[in-house]
């Protein structure tokens, strides 16, 4: 077992009440790992605190990597949050604390 | 014919020092500050409500003051959306700082038309979620396009002062204005708005919101550069930064800075084009040099997106940290606490976190206690009073909660909510002006 970080980077970003947290594998040979491994399902289950339907991926071949959406609470809007990273900016690094 | 645009900023309280970089080395045309985020611009409309002559980016003057002699030597254009809810007096005030700076001549344009607060009738709901409450609306703003910014270009703006338009476009203006782009040639419009979008946070192109020690390491990142594009006239693009300055541009930080705030990856909304980046391709020049190609574009959308300010009531906040052996156990204990003594006020969603160990993902399982923790408490309030009887908890736990709680701070504050809608294209008319200095 290792975590998702010693094969790839990540990145969060917000939209009203949705984030993304893009994935991209170092060396592309590892795509592939991504695509197995880090599923919806997978993805969904460790972000269960923070969202209101599981996740929805988009794979995006080009760029080796994948790119998930989140939908947060509706309390949990980056102009409404009362949480302390109001944006979910810090939500990458726990995307890449997934063991794989 | 090639074109070298620059980003000067990518939020309101931006550095400054690499927008002065760019504008004396980068050997630019463009010099694009974006500085206006989704709740920036209804503080905004606040401010200018008690006081007409204010609304703008609060660090415009600075800024102004700083890059404006080096883009009038070498021949840079400056647009911004640091006009936010004011881009008038924004305007007045770079001709006033021009004057200042002896730079006569400085032709200045701003764009209004972006403030629809008199159209709210006519809103539509995005992606189904409701509409606001009519009586709790502060401010309502369209996100305009790169038409009327590359129409103020045309008529021979030196700087151009919008408040809110979509982020790329700020940029894509540029290109259209000096390539004459035709307004349905799509796939062009996708690749400029790409670019666009690789740029509009600025240093987190260049290694800014990156680097992670012995993963992914900066080099002098407390030198960050700005970067820049050099577009060619097919949209593709070299993404590069001044030489000598820090930070790098390499194949991961263009990866997730194109993903960056995107959705669907081949659906990328702007009030110019439905962008497409599933075809985009990155490939090193040479080092610290990246070519930008590939991203394609469907014809834009029927609305333009509205951001509606909402009076969201009150957000109180309190904190207070506790170190050493216990230190964890004490912080639980004074969360007891807290939450018997605030179930007796109005506190919508009280929320208390445990700063070093939770507040951000939750509780990790197996995981060590820390060293010290500190203990953050906040919640929505209707009233003041109310409100500031969460900060008095907070406090009052010096003398009536556990041992050796140590550094109080709190704060309330008004709360804005942004709510998105729709708007009818036609119904929205930007409005160009023109000042010389």
């Amino acid at each position: 077992m290792m975590k998702l970080r010693t094969i790839a980077h990540a990145r969060a970003g917000d939209k009203g009440n949705l984030v993304n947290i893009s994935v991209f594998a170092y060396r592309d040979e590892d795509y592939a790992t991504l695509i197995e491994r880090v599923t919806e399902e997978r993805v969904s289950e460790l972000f269960r605190e923070h969202i209101t339907r599981p996740v929805t991926r988009y794979c995006v071949p080009n760029l080796c990597g994948l790119n998930f959406v989140l939908q947060r609470r509706p309390t949990d809007s980056v102009t409404r949050s009362l949480r302390l990273d109001a944006h979910g900016k810090s939500l990458s690094s726990l995307m890449l604390s997934l063991e794989i | 014919m090639k074109i070298r645009i620059g980003a000067g900023a990518g939020f309101s309280g931006d550095r400054i020092e690499p927008a002065v970089e760019l504008a004396e080395k980068g050997h630019l045309d463009f010099l694009v500050f974006e500085c206006l985020a989704e709740r920036t611009i209804a503080l905004s409309q606040l401010r200018k409500r008690e006081d007409p002559d204010a609304g703008f980016d609060p660090l415009l003057s600075e800024r102004m003051h700083a890059v404006l002699p080096a883009c009038r030597r070498n021949g840079v254009r400056v647009i911004s959306n640091m006009g936010a809810a004011n881009p008038r007096a924004a305007a007045r005030e770079t001709i006033k700082i021009a004057r200042s700076l002896g730079l006569h001549g400085l032709r200045v344009a701003c764009i209004e038309g972006d403030d629809v607060l008199h159209l709210k009738d006519a809103f539509m709901s995005f992606d189904d979620q409701p509409l606001p409450a009519d009586t709790t609306i502060i401010s309502a703003n369209s996100y305009l396009g790169a038409d009327a910014l590359a129409e103020a270009l045309a008529r021979g703006a030196d700087v151009v002062l919008i408040g809110r338009a979509a982020d790329p476009s700020l940029f894509l203006a540029a290109l259209i204005h000096a390539f004459g782009w035709e307004k349905e040639s799509w796939d062009l419009m996708g690749q400029g708005t790409a670019v666009g979008h690789l740029l509009e946070c600025a240093g987190q192109l260049t290694g800014g919101y990156f680097a992670d020690p012995g993963y992914k390491d900066v080099p002098d990142v407390d030198r960050l550069g700005f970067p820049l594009a050099e577009v060619s006239e097919d949209g593709s693009a070299l993404l590069t930064k001044v030489d000598g300055s820090g930070g790098l541009i390499t194949l991961q930080t263009c990866r997730e800075q194109i993903l960056y705030e995107v959705l669907n990856p081949s659906s990328y909304i702007t009030p110019d084009i439905i962008a497409d980046f599933t075809g985009i391709r990155f490939e090193q020049q040479r080092p610290g040099a990246m070519r930008v190609s590939g991203a394609k574009g469907r014809p834009r959308p029927q609305e333009y997106k509205v951001s509606i300010g909402v009076d969201d009531g009150l957000i109180a906040e309190g904190q207070i940290s506790y170190a050493g052996p216990g230190a964890l156990e004490r912080a639980e204990l004074a969360r007891q606490i807290l939450e018997k003594r605030l179930a007796r006020t109005g506190a919508e969603d009280l929320r208390i976190d445990l700063i070093g160990l939770s507040s951000m993902h939750g509780t990790p399982p197996d995981w060590p206690a820390p060293y010290e923790v500190r203990l953050r408490a906040a919640a929505r309030f209707t009233y003041e009073m109310d409100a500031k009887h969460l900060t008095r908890e907070v406090e009052s736990l010096y003398l009536n909660g556990p041992s050796a709680g140590a550094g109080v701070t709190f704060a309330v504050r008004e709360n804005i909510a942004i709510v998105p809608a729709l708007i009818a294209r036609e119904l929205v008319n930007p409005i160009i002006s023109m000042e010389v200095a």
